[in-house]
This record gives C-alpha cells, structure tokens and sequence, in this order.
C-alpha cells in the first residue's frame, strides 16, 4: 500500500473538492428533493386528477430507469439540445446551464423527489383520519392542518425510511464521475490514471464514504429521537429514574 | 432531419436490443447468484458461532455501506487480477483476460448478496419459533427443516425484498458501462455518440429498462401471491 501521493497538495486539492462537491450534491438535492417529493405527495393525494396521473408517471419512470441513464439523459442529452433554443445562451441562466453540477443536481433531485415521494405518500396515508378531523375541529385551516398535523405525523411516522434515502442519494453521488464533475470518485480515479495505483485511492475514499455513512445514519438517529413526540429512548427513561 | 433520426435508431435498434439481452443474462445469473450468497450471509449472521456471525456482519454492513459504482470498479480490478493471481499459480505464464461477462456478474451477485443477506435475516427470524421448534420435535433433519418449514415460512417475508432488489440489480446492471462492457446501456452510449442523437437514445435505453423493471413487477406481484396463498390478505 502506497499513500505518499497524498502528500501532493494537487491530489489533495483534488480530494477535497471532491469531497465538498459531494456533500453540497446530497446538501442541494436533499432539500429539494424532499420538497418536490412533499409536493408529489400532497398531488397524488389532493391534486387535480391530470397532474396526479402526470406525477404518477414520472414517478414510475423514474424509480423504474437507472439513475445513470436518467443522468446521461439530461446532462448528454437535453444538455446538448438546449443550446439549439433561440436565445438560451445570451440569458441569465445559462451560466448554471453549462455546469454540470447543475445536471447532477438536477437528476437527483427528481429522483430523491420521486422515491421519498412515494414514502411520503404511504406515511400520509397513515396519519389517522381523527387526528386531521381534530384540527378541523379545532378550526385550523387547510395549509395550517398540512403543516402543524398532516406533514410532521407522517415525516415522524417514516423517518427511519427518509434515513435510507437519504443514505441512498449519498451513495448515488459517484455517479456524477461519469460526466465531467469533480467529486471524490472522479478525483480517485484522476489518482489512478496518474500513479498507476489501482486500490490505495479507491480504498481511500470507498474509507471516506463508509464514514460519510455512518456520520450520516448517527445524525439521522439523533433526529429521529429528538423529533417532537417520539417515543423516548432508553437512555433517557433511565435518567428520569431518581439516584 | 427526421430522415436521419430514423436510420440511426433503425441501423442501431438491433445491437441495442442484443445489449437489452446481454443486460437481461447479467441480472438474472447474478441475481441466482445474490440469492444464494444472501443465504449464506443471513445464515452466517443468524449463526452460533461468533466469528460466522462477525464475518457475516461485516460483508453485509461494509457492502452497503460503499457506493455500488466504486464497488464494482474496486471489485472489477480486485477480482481480475485476483483471478489472473490463481491463474498464474496453476497454468504458469497463461496470463487470460477474464470476460467482461463473468467479472459483471460475479461483481453484481457480490454486491446484491449483501442486500440479499438482510433480506433473508429479516424473513428468518420473523418465522415463529414455535415452528421451527415442532420440526425439531418431529425429529426433521437440518435440510429437511429448510425446505419444509424455513423456505416457505420466510418466503412471504422476503418476497416483498427480494422484488426490490431484483428492481435495484436491474437498474444497477447500467453501472456495468462503467467498466467499458457492453450491455444495453453502453451500446446505447456508443449509438448515441455516433449519430449524436443523445436525448433519442438514453430515452430509448431508459424505455427498455422500464420495460424490463415493469414486466418484473407483475411477476413478481403474481410470486406473492402464490406465496401467499391461504394466509389471510392484509
């Protein structure tokens, strides 16, 4: 095992942009992708029937095609049209167009929105009926009801489930090596192609995702016991004992 | 140009249903595979002795803990040159290169056996005791017990599971391109690069997978149903 090559401020630059690259990717796609999936949810559930049944579409399109295709697709392929749109180039917004993080970001977020999506729809559906009935008693309006009842029982009820997606879109991260975007794959692989080490920057960063992971997973358990009505924790049942 | 759109996709639609088959082989052999290394894990980790229980736990947790698209890269150069290493060992100087197609389906079956393995712990351990316990009372042999009570009691557990990860190995199947084997989608790559009609052909490989994900679907919901038959609908 040869890891002198980590002493090259070049391939430490590279790592830790990669590194960032990665984290701002599950950061962006994370929090979008869960409003679009909130958004998703509440159209099958409440929305007008044609753009449920367009929701229902995408979303089974989406889970059912692989995410490197859907992301080929948008960065080679719609990436590559756009510019034939009269004016796109000159606009504001071409700038974001042009970067690739922008085709990640962008291909995990529909796809975090369509998977959670469906979770959350499932947990909707499993709020008891008396729980909504008890806020329109109590005079609270639609949106009120949506925020203060409907969303926190169902995100309380499938959080060990959002955990998992959220350990999935983390793991879907190395995909965006293959288009031309620097993350910790893409700068593992810029190793390998120049040192002619195979395993050491792949066990590297194969090392950095395992920690990634677990961080991830401990910081979610954290949340899922400290979520207002959770069920308390041993730990803490022990502390209410006197002595 | 219309005209042009349609010889590309006539003059490719063959290799890249060829690929759709080749993609087809890898998942079903590395998911016969998976299946068989999940049960091996899930026994190992549902065994008495420590170090089967450790060895069991720590493939199955470090597997799903790494990206599958590092896996297999790190897999496809392990297992080849590990390979070439037995090679040497036996055959001297006979230095092969190891077929794509051997090396995807050993890399698949390696990572989806570590999801395979969960799967089986869980649909285990929830068949109640009581039963296994009876088996024994009646005096069944270890094999026996399996294929009498273990496999058909677990099987309407894992079936919801085991559908999921042959969804999952499916799409994952892509990830192969990677590594440079041809299977549907690098084929797809290869036609869209040649006659720059990207969006048409990833649309047309992502069509051909959805196929293959929604055939699998009704079939998998008619196993559950067989597997099913005469316990009460939930």
């Amino acid at each position: 095992m040869d890891f002198s090559w980590l002493s090259d401020p070049f391939y430490q630059k590279a790592l830790w942009t990669g590194f960032v690259n990665t984290l701002w990717l599950v950061a962006v796609s994370g929090v979008c992708g869960f409003a679009l999936a909130v958004s998703f949810a509440m159209i099958r559930l409440r929305g007008p029937r044609p753009l449920a049944m367009l929701v229902t579409g995408l979303t089974t399109v989406v889970r059912g095609t692989p995410l490197l295709v859907q992301l080929f697709f948008f960065y080679d392929g719609v990436g590559r049209l756009l510019p034939e749109i009269p004016g796109l180039r000159e606009s504001l917004i071409w700038p974001l167009l042009r970067d690739p993080f922008f085709y990640g970001a962008l291909t995990f977020t529909l796809s975090v929105g369509a998977y959670t999506g469906e979770v959350l729809r499932g947990a909707l559906l499993s709020v008891p009926e008396g729980e909504l009935a008890a806020g329109r008693a109590f005079g609270l309006n639609r949106w009120q009801i949506l925020y203060r009842l409907w969303l926190p029982r169902a995100i309380q009820m499938c959080l060990p489930t959002l955990t998992g997606e959220l350990i999935l879109l983390l793991k879907s991260v190395p995909l965006v090596s293959t288009i031309a975007l620097m993350d910790l794959l893409k700068a593992a692989n810029m190793v390998r192609d120049e040192t002619f080490l195979v395993y050491e920057p792949l066990l590297l960063i194969a090392g950095i995702y395992l920690a990634l992971t677990l961080v991830l997973t401990s910081v979610m358990r954290l949340i899922e016991h400290r979520f207002p009505g959770a069920r308390p924790v041993a730990p803490k049942r022990r502390r209410l004992l006197p002595g | 140009m219309p005209s042009d759109h349609s010889d590309g996709l006539l003059e490719w639609l063959g290799p890249i249903l060829q690929g759709a088959l080749v993609t087809l082989e890898i998942a079903l052999l590395a998911y016969a595979i998976g299946l068989g290394l999940g049960l091996l894990g899930a026994t190992a980790r549902l065994s008495p002795w420590r170090s089967l229980r450790g060895l069991g736990t720590a493939y199955s947790t470090l597997v799903r803990a790494i990206p599958e698209l590092l896996l297999i890269i790190l897999l496809y150069y392990a297992g080849s040159q590990a390979l070439n290493a037995l090679l040497a060992e036996f055959g001297g100087d006979t230095h092969i290169e190891i077929s794509g197609f051997v090396t995807a389906v050993g890399v698949l079956a390696f990572v989806q056996g570590a999801y395979m393995t969960e799967v089986f712990r869980g649909a285990i351990q929830a068949i109640p005791k009581g039963q296994l316990e009876a088996a024994d009372a009646y005096g069944f042999s270890r094999p026996t017990r399996f294929y009498r009570i273990v496999l058909p009691g677990m099987l309407p557990n894992a079936l919801p599971g085991m559908s999921n990860l042959w969804l999952i190995l499916v799409k994952d199947t892509a990830l192969i391109s990677v590594i440079g084997f041809e299977e549907l989608f690098f084929t797809a790559q290869q036609a869209a690069a040649s006659t720059r009609d990207y969006a048409l052909f990833y649309a047309l490989a992502g069509a051909l997978y959805l196929v293959m994900t929604l055939g699998s679907n009704a079939l998998f919901a008619r196993a559950e149903r067989h597997v099913r038959r005469g316990q009460p609908s939930t």
